[in-house]
């Protein structure tokens, strides 16, 4: 069965991405022009709303509702901010690259009604520094945008002006949490912000800011012009829409597709990634990024949508899975994970700063056969003392999920590490921080 | 007569002219000052290759900061150097997709070829050799970038080919 792929259906590999022109062609741009003409901002945000999309940035909250939090109307505070979130940094994910890279006029099609929405006057893509190539395909669409009118002044005469921006960071995995992104934006160390004020009132620079993630951004475009109800039965489940699935580690067809929401892991995996490489099992798969769960073979019918994931014991994340197979040594698995995310701990409350080294340097005691049972009962206490409600930030807690759960299903390799005094798996090459 | 402390001096002369006028364009498009600092770090560090401490001080001269304000910021983001480094960058990848399809094996062949390890600049100040977190192209891992060239699906093999293209 051939199923509908609006985000991708334009996204060629090998091929440049539609010009503004031939975006225009395809029906591009059709969207803001019923949008600014037909609607009100107050409609765009009904129709999100109604649609039932939930934020592909990891979280899975409902686009429309957090729109909804944005004062409105003539006395509302301005400047202000749509900012798209494409700092792209958790590991293993790589989904929003092929939306910036493969058709980056959707992605702004997408931020200009967004901005409509909640009648926004600046936009800014907050884009990770690697991806070069979508910097300059970015930069080349918005001047396009501007010159055909779709940004700057009064545009389509609607009275209604927005200006874009492209940021470019200088690296840190938390610029992508979304209060830490607009420190980074206002030139200040990327640490996360309190909540209240929710940047809805209070974001870029004290005014009312929407951060959203590339994916979202990208699927509003199609629900204005096909309505909710064609958005929500693009999808298996409750869960509205298509989903940008990728899979990578030693599967035969590494890669990303973009499938109904809440197609199984089995068929993602055995079908669009080839299954295993031969000579190899699973043992387990992180499905949504470094920071989720790891899920098992047992769980291979789950659907892949927020609600049927999180029933499983983990969170659909970004989508993007991560797949373990059973040459590799679990423990160094999580080590590797945890050396990230120490690395990446912004540094602002102490359980986070101090907890993930110890998490880290436990790890690799284990790894090099010097760590004990004591050691084991350790990691578990962290789990707990790093976890939800403990720190300032979802980083730590992030953290915790590959963690806590290897423990769960993959204990007697930790125990293994204890009693046998080293690694039972072959190592081809010293272990990331032996530097 | 007292000589007027070093970083003063230099802190008033070190920004070229088209240093300024590309900070100035940035301060253009913010509500205050201040806020361009990232933006200038990356000025500089693109016109120097690397930020020194005169220019942490000439930065926050000219933004009206501290320096340790400016400092604060600079050595907050991993991609701000703030040590001299070689004409070429290799990022390698060394996150969880790379782990699992091996991206020690390219460490070992860039020790093998350079002579250098994370962190470390060769001694024709050539290449500089840095760790990385997620390349976003893990279904292609393992991956490495050298200055704005991805490399993708390297094998230990392709190493030395690929560093001598790079002069
Ligand atoms: C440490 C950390 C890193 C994050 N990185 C990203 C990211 O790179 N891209 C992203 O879209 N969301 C990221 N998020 C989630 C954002 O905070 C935020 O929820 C998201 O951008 C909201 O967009 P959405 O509602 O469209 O999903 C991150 C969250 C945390 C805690
Ligand atoms: S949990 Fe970690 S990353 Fe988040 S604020 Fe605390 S120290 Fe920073």
């Amino acid at each position: 069965m051939i199923y509908e792929r609006p985000l991708t259906q334009h996204i060629h590999i090998n091929r440049q991405p539609l010009n503004l022109k031939e975006y225009e062609a395809k029906g591009g741009y059709a969207a803001v022009r019923k949008a600014v003409k037909e609607m009100t901002p107050q409609e765009v945000q009904k129709a999100v709303q109604d649609s039932n999309l939930k934020g592909r940035g990891g979280a899975g909250f409902n686009t429309g509702i957090k729109w909804s939090f944005v004062p409105m109307g003539s006395d509302a505070p301005h400047p202000k901010y749509l900012i798209c979130n494409a700092d792209e940094m958790e590991p293993g994910t790589f989904k929003d690259r092929l939306l910036l890279e493969g058709n980056p006029h959707q992605l702004l099609e997408g931020m200009i009604l967004a901005a409509y929405a909640i009648q926004a006057d600046i936009s800014y893509v907050f884009l990770r520094w690697a991806y070069k190539k979508a910097a300059a395909l970015i930069k080349q669409s918005i001047a396009e945008a501007y010159a055909a009118g779709y940004l700057g002044q009064n545009i389509l005469n609607s009275g209604w002006s927005l200006d874009m921006h492209l940021h470019t960071g200088v690296g840190r995995y938390m610029c992508g949490e979304e209060t830490a992104l607009l420190n980074a934006l206002e030139g200040k160390r990327a640490t996360p912000r309190a909540k209240p004020p929710f940047p809805q009132v209070s974001g870029l620079f004290g005014k009312p800011s929407i951060v959203n993630n590339v994916e979202t951004l990208c699927c509003i475009p199609h629900i204005i012009n096909n309505g909710a109800d064609w958005f929500k039965k693009l999808s298996f489940t409750e869960d509205a829409g298509t989903k940008l699935y990728g899979v990578s580690g030693k599967v035969k067809r590494p890669g990303v597709w973009e499938l109904p929401m809440g197609t199984t892991m089995r068929e993602l995996l055995e079908e669009h990634a080839g299954g295993m490489r031969n000579g190899l099992m699973m043992r387990g798969v992180l499905p949504g990024g470094a920071s989720t769960d790891f899920l098992t073979p047992a769980h291979l019918d789950t659907r892949l949508d927020y609600q049927s994931v999180a029933i499983a014991g983990s969170r659909l994340g970004t989508g993007t899975m991560i797949v373990m197979d059973d040459a590799t040594c679990p423990v160094g698995f999580v080590h590797n994970l945890q050396h990230f995310f120490a690395q990446e701990s912004c540094g602002w409350c102490t359980p986070c700063r101090e907890g993930l080294p110890w998490v880290e340097k436990i790890l690799l005691s284990l790894e090099h056969g010097e760590g004990t049972q004591a050691d084991i009962d350790m990691l578990q206490m962290h789990t707990q003392l790093l976890g939800p409600g403990n720190t300032f930030c979802a980083l730590a807690p992030g953290a915790m999920e590959p963690l806590q759960s290897a423990l769960k299903y993959f204990m007697e390799d930790f125990e293994r590490h204890a009693h046998e005094k080293g690694c039972p798996y072959v190592h081809e090459a010293v272990a990331s921080s032996e530097w | 007569m007292v000589a007027e402390p070093h970083i003063q001096t230099t802190a008033k002369s070190f920004l070229t002219q088209q240093e300024k006028d590309a900070i100035n364009h940035e301060v253009s498009l913010l509500p205050y000052k201040k806020a361009a600092v990232i933006e200038a770090l990356k000025i500089v560090q693109q016109h120097r290759r690397w930020v020194s401490d005169d220019a942490v001080a000439a930065i926050a001269a000219y933004l009206d900061m501290s320096t340790a304000e400016v400092d604060s910021v600079a050595t907050f983001y991993n991609l701000i150097f703030r040590k001299p480094v070689g004409r070429h960058i290799i990022l390698l990848c060394d996150s969880i997709s790379c782990y699992v399809m091996g991206y020690q094996k390219l460490y070992e062949a860039i020790q093998h070829e350079l002579k250098i390890k994370f962190g470390e600049t060769t001694k024709d100040k050539k290449f500089t050799l840095l760790p990385n977190a997620c390349l976003g192209c893990c279904d292609h891992a393992p991956a490495l970038m050298i200055d704005e060239d991805l490399y993708r699906d390297i094998e230990a093999e392709d190493v030395r080919n690929i560093l001598e293209t790079y002069t």
